[in-house]
């Protein structure tokens, strides 16, 4: 379809070419069928969606029929719209064309942002102000709920430890592999990469399903079957629920490991491309000037990666401060494990309290707040070196 | 100490040759140990470690009958057809959108250019718990009741994916040389055009690092697929987090089940490392 159009096209801009005029007018014939067509693929396709939903039967109940045609319908709705939209703004009078065609490039983009982001932003701040089903509003009294509520202020308590110990591991261990696998063959440094690097792949409640093998329990004098416990029965302790166990919040960093385990991969290949971005002659000068392989580390090459550093700390960072799926499917928050993103998530539809769900997201908006202004100001940082 | 060299001449590092090997089998085990543990026998399994099966392999019980189990029993079938159908569409419709957008804020000039994109910067950073209420009244029964259909999921994930999709592709549009562009606009090649022949075609490494990373996302996205599909459009990952829960019976058929929902992204993740990587490194990093 496209491949027509676009060959169509310049053969119709050398006929406009013979009319000096053209350009001045609309055309009205492409403007309609623009129009037309916008307004006939988003109802199309919003009656196509509705019928999946409410008459299976049309499809044969067929999962796999409904699965085909709501991709076909999804993506190639997607690329119709551009298409009509594009003809609709290019059919207007040449200057408010040439006006027009940026926002109808980025509109779509930027009103489905709006819509799932923005407007849900402001309107999560609403609620926040009213009560469990938000239909009436009680001013601040979610917030003083919250704040009297000793769970909000141990998940707090939390949330800052995995954030004082995630990243900062994430990015130490990212540094060593890097390092490490830099100095190997090059087969070895594919293979060592890509054994670090593969959890990345895996979901976090898979790997939540993965380390629940290791922390397995079994009663005292059975075999142990979890990884830990053998190995702490073997040294000669008793198997432990580790899972269970508050003291100096072991479990919370039993679960922090398993957060460590999925995002070393990506911090060390973002290192890992910093590193050999280091020119050489500046490793071979202070290798000259007698510096030894320590010193070069911490002298010459940290500080040459520092910013692909920040760049991965800030990443992990957030991910640290969103994070649900691992808490939620181990201990749901028990044993003094819980963090505020599942504190939300049980506010919500276990307690259905909308009202203090909501005031939670709202401590966490504050929380990232400073680091909305840190990134743009890389940002900015970085354009002005481009 | 004298040093072997290797092939190409640099000196051999016995230290990163044994930290390296003792690192790689520390983050290789917790896989392997649920890989074994998914063929072995209920009984077997709870019985003794999954290491005392790969060390006396012939005395084990293995078996297959956890994933037919899982497989049909526990319907992760549904589950695995659902996730297709979340995420391809949820893949591809953000990176449509936002490469028209990308395209727009690299070779366009128009007005509030800069504040769109600083805005497109901030959003990156929110945390999307700030859409679920708001979105569960919008897109539920008491607003569009679309709530709980594949539709819903898309346009979620399309507009959470958006703005780091968006700032990814920018970022590298704005490394394609712009007289590219520019003679292309020369020869009467309209924007539209400029874009498909050109633009798109050149941007394909970026397109497919963002791509997968944003496949492996929805994909393995638990909080969305939970909230808004109902339970026979749920995908893999969901109906996995049902299996966690699982005590006694139905117990085995987590590690299988597990096994499952992993296989698909460590499929894209394989064959497109290569691509992800690239991406990755040139500035396509999620919030």
């Amino acid at each position: 379809m496209t491949a027509d159009t676009s060959a169509a096209a310049p053969r119709q801009r050398m006929r406009t070419g013979d009319d000096p005029d053209a350009h001045l007018r609309t055309n009205p014939a492409k403007l309609v069928l623009g129009l037309v067509g916008m307004i006939a693929m988003v109802w199309g396709l919003a009656n196509l969606f509705l019928a999946f939903a409410y008459y299976p039967q049309w499809f044969g109940n067929n999962k796999f029929i409904i699965g085909v045609l709501a991709i076909i319908g999804g993506v190639g709705g997607a690329a119709l719209l551009f298409f009509f939209l594009n003809m609709f703004v290019e059919s207007l009078p040449r200057r408010l064309s040439e006006g027009a065609i940026p926002y109808a490039f980025l509109l779509p983009g930027l009103l489905l942002v709006a819509l799932m982001l923005i407007y849900p932003t402001f309107q999560t701040i609403n609620y926040s102000f009213a009560n469990s089903d938000s239909t009436a509003y009680v001013g601040l009294q979610n917030y003083k709920t919250i704040f009297a509520d000793p769970e909000f202020w141990s998940s707090i308590g939390n949330n800052v430890l995995w954030l004082l110990i995630v990243p900062a591991i994430v990015v130490a261990f990212g540094v060593i592999v890097a390092v490490l696998a830099d100095k190997l063959s090059a087969t070895g440094e594919k293979t060592a990469k890509s054994l670090v690097f593969l959890p990345m792949a895996i979901s976090f409640v898979g790997a939540s399903a993965i380390w629940g093998l290791v922390y397995a329990y079994n009663n005292p004098g059975q075999t142990q079957t979890g990884l830990l416990n053998a190995i702490w029965v073997g040294l000669g302790g008793d198997p432990q629920t580790w899972l269970a166990i508050s003291t100096a919040k072991l479990n919370s960093i039993l679960l922090m490991v398993i957060l460590i385990w999925l995002q070393v991969g990506f911090a060390m290949v973002l290192l890992s491309s910093a590193i050999k971005g280091v020119p050489e002659d500046t490793i071979e000068a202070a290798r000259i000037d007698g510096a030894g392989e320590v010193q070069i580390f911490w002298r010459v090459v940290i500080p040459q990666i520092r910013g692909t550093i920040i760049t991965v700390f800030v990443t992990v960072f957030i991910t640290v401060l969103k994070v649900f799926d691992i808490v939620y499917v181990t201990t749901n928050g028990a044993y003094g494990t819980n963090v505020i993103a599942n504190l939300f998530f049980n506010k919500l539809f276990a307690a259905s309290e909308a009202g203090q769900a909501t005031a939670i997201v709202v401590v966490l908006l504050i929380a990232v707040t400073p680091l909305i202004w840190y990134q743009i100001k890389h940002f900015r940082d970085e354009e002005a070196n481009r | 100490m004298s040093r072997s060299l290797m092939k190409d001449g640099r000196p051999r590092s016995p230290f990163s040759m044994v930290t390296m090997g003792v690192l790689a089998l520390l983050w290789t085990i917790p896989t392997i140990g649920l890989l074994v543990t998914s063929f072995r026998t209920r009984d077997d399994a709870a019985g003794s470690g999954w290491w005392t099966a790969l060390f006396n392999p012939f005395s084990a019980d293995w078996t297959t009958s956890n994933y037919s189990g899982a497989w049909t029993g526990a319907d992760l079938s549904s589950g695995f057809i659902n996730s297709i159908v979340v995420a391809i569409p949820a893949t591809v419709i953000p990176i449509m959108f936002a490469a028209f957008a990308a395209y727009a804020f690299t070779f366009m000039d128009f007005r509030f250019k800069e504040f769109f994109f600083l805005l497109i910067i901030a959003v990156m950073v929110v945390p999307i718990q700030v859409a679920f209420q708001p979105m569960l009244n919008l897109l539920g029964p008491r607003g569009l009741g679309i709530s709980g259909e594949y539709i819903s999921v898309w346009l979620l994930h399309t507009g959470f994916g958006m703005p780091l999709c968006i700032y990814t592709l920018r970022n590298y549009m704005s490394t394609l040389p712009r007289s590219v562009v520019e003679s292309a606009k020369i020869d009467g090649c309209s924007h539209f055009q400029t874009f498909w022949r050109l633009v798109a075609p050149m941007s394909i490494p970026a397109i497919a690092a963002f791509a997968t990373l944003q496949f492996l996302w929805v994909w393995n996205d638990l909080l969305i697929a939970k909230l808004f599909l109902k339970s026979e459009n749920t995908t893999v990952i969901v109906k996995l987090q049902q299996l966690l829960g699982t005590q006694g019976q139905g117990q085995e058929l987590l590690t299988a089940g597990a096994f499952i929902s992993i296989v698909v992204p460590m499929i894209v993740f394989f064959t497109l490392q290569r691509f992800m990587v690239r991406g990755m490194t040139s500035g396509a990093v999620k919030g």
